[in-house]
């Protein structure tokens, strides 16, 4: 432990590792656009309201704005940028997901958790968590209809897209 | 950004953190346990709060404890309102827990952040107050475990120094029949204009409630009221209202006059649900 307010960090971001000096006080939100330029995690409440920031760690998702960056040392990292599943993305499109698009890197990443942690999820369960983030050009129901259309996909390759 | 800096240290054992936090005040400090961090870091932005010293207890593996040993429930100040929540293992608790924030806020809030914050709801306090659980609190002189109604009057009683280890609580109260609810000014995620947890134990209800006053409480009083048969419903909840701890909650998301209309709703509903229930 160091009795320092900067630090020398570790961290494994969409696969690689990347070694940066961090303020302790620094939010994940700022190293990720300001040191890193990954811009895909966007400013908007910076209050962990609406979920322009959502990024993943360890597969959960979790606002950017409201973990530390020292506090996400040892586990790995995935923002937009670093997602390589594409047909998430190509759901949002399809089904008009999208307007202006500073929500949609959040939304695509939450998505994409969901999908993954529950394979067979209910309308309600699909609200939870589709309720953590914000968009104000959508009607909401063009990002669901995005969503079931992932699950369906999924569901009728036998759990895989390919 | 959090216009301040500070020391960042993570301890592995309580008595690592305790002491850290000693010493650091002994060098005239300002430290500050740290878990889930969202409060803390909201609050550091707006220049609510400014500290010297963080200490993360997310590295302590008691506060990451979440289990039965045997028939008591551990859970670890540590562990995220999403596990509480989707883990079913105390149901009550589970839907008080879904109803807080949303789920990308609850994956990072931590149940000891939850009922040791700043925020008056603290709403995750009302099933284990229902439940009389114990608490398991970090002090300078070690460990000491009591009762949470001793630690919760009217507010957060830890003293300077001390953090909150788990929660213990007893498994018998994850079968009783119980409901909540939370009513909102508008949508699902906000404060809550009234939070109601119950469960009818013994052929009693036993009633916590969050948003009403500017603390979550339980009271003896009020559940004698709400108990008592001899008076018809409307006049128990005239009661109720009548003998609430504190002065009404009065703020931008709902009057004095409002809070009180909806508790009221939500008393007799409570009241024609545990009609007949065991």
């Amino acid at each position: 432990m160091k009795a320092a307010q900067e630090n020398l960090v570790t961290l494994n971001i969409n696969g690689l590792q990347k070694n940066l000096y961090v303020r302790n006080a620094e939010t994940l939100l700022y190293t990720l656009r300001d040191q890193l330029g990954l811009m895909g995690a966007k400013p908007g409440c910076e209050n962990g309201d609406c979920g322009t920031c959502t990024i993943l760690i360890d597969g959960t998702p979790i606002n950017s704005c409201h973990i530390l960056t020292v506090e996400a040392v040892n586990h790995q990292i995935t923002t937009i940028e670093g997602l390589l599943d594409q047909t998430v993305q190509n759901d949002f499109i399809k089904n008009w997901a999208i307007q202006c698009g500073y929500c949609t890197p959040g939304y695509v990443l939450n998505s994409y958790a969901l999908i993954e942690n529950c394979p067979d999820p209910d309308d309600a369960v699909i609200d939870e968590w589709l309720e953590s983030n914000i968009c104000r050009c959508t009607g909401y129901q063009e990002i669901k209809e995005a969503v079931k259309s992932m699950l369906n996909v999924r569901k009728n390759k036998n759990g895989s897209y390919y | 950004m959090i216009a301040f800096d500070f020391e960042y240290y993570k301890p592995t054992t309580i008595q690592e953190a305790v002491t850290l936090f000693y010493d650091l005040q002994a060098n005239g400090k300002i430290p500050h346990y740290y878990a889930g961090g969202t409060e803390f870091i909201s609050r550091a932005r707006m220049h609510e709060i400014q500290v010297d010293a963080v200490i993360d207890l997310k590295g302590i593996p008691d506060c990451n404890e979440f289990q039965f040993n045997g028939n008591q429930l551990v859970i670890g100040s540590a562990v995220t309102l999403t596990t509480i929540a989707d883990s079913n293992l105390f149901p009550l608790l589970s839907d008080v827990s879904r109803a807080i924030a949303h789920r990308t806020a609850r994956n990072k809030i931590t149940i000891g952040g939850n009922i040791s914050g700043h925020l008056c709801y603290r709403e995750a306090l009302l099933p284990f107050l229902l439940a009389d659980s114990e608490v398991v609190i970090a002090e300078k002189k070690g460990i000491r475990t009591t009762s949470i109604h001793k630690i919760y009057q009217n507010g957060v009683q830890l003293n300077d120094g001390e953090f909150l280890i788990q929660i213990i609580t007893d498994g018998q109260f994850s079968n009783y029949p119980y409901w909540s609810s939370k009513k909102t000014k508008h949508s699902n995620v906000n404060y809550p204009i009234v939070s109601l947890a119950s469960m009818k134990v013994d052929g009693k209800i036993r009633v916590a409630l969050s948003g009403v006053c500017d603390f979550p409480f339980r009271t003896e009083q009020l559940e004698l009221v709400l108990n008592d048969t001899s008076y018809s419903e409307q006049t128990r909840i005239q009661q109720v209202l009548n003998h609430l701890p504190g002065a009404t909650h009065n703020d931008m998301h709902g009057s004095r006059e409002y809070r009180e209309f909806v508790l009221a709703q939500e008393l007799a509903k409570l009241l024609q649900r545990s009609k007949g229930v065991s």
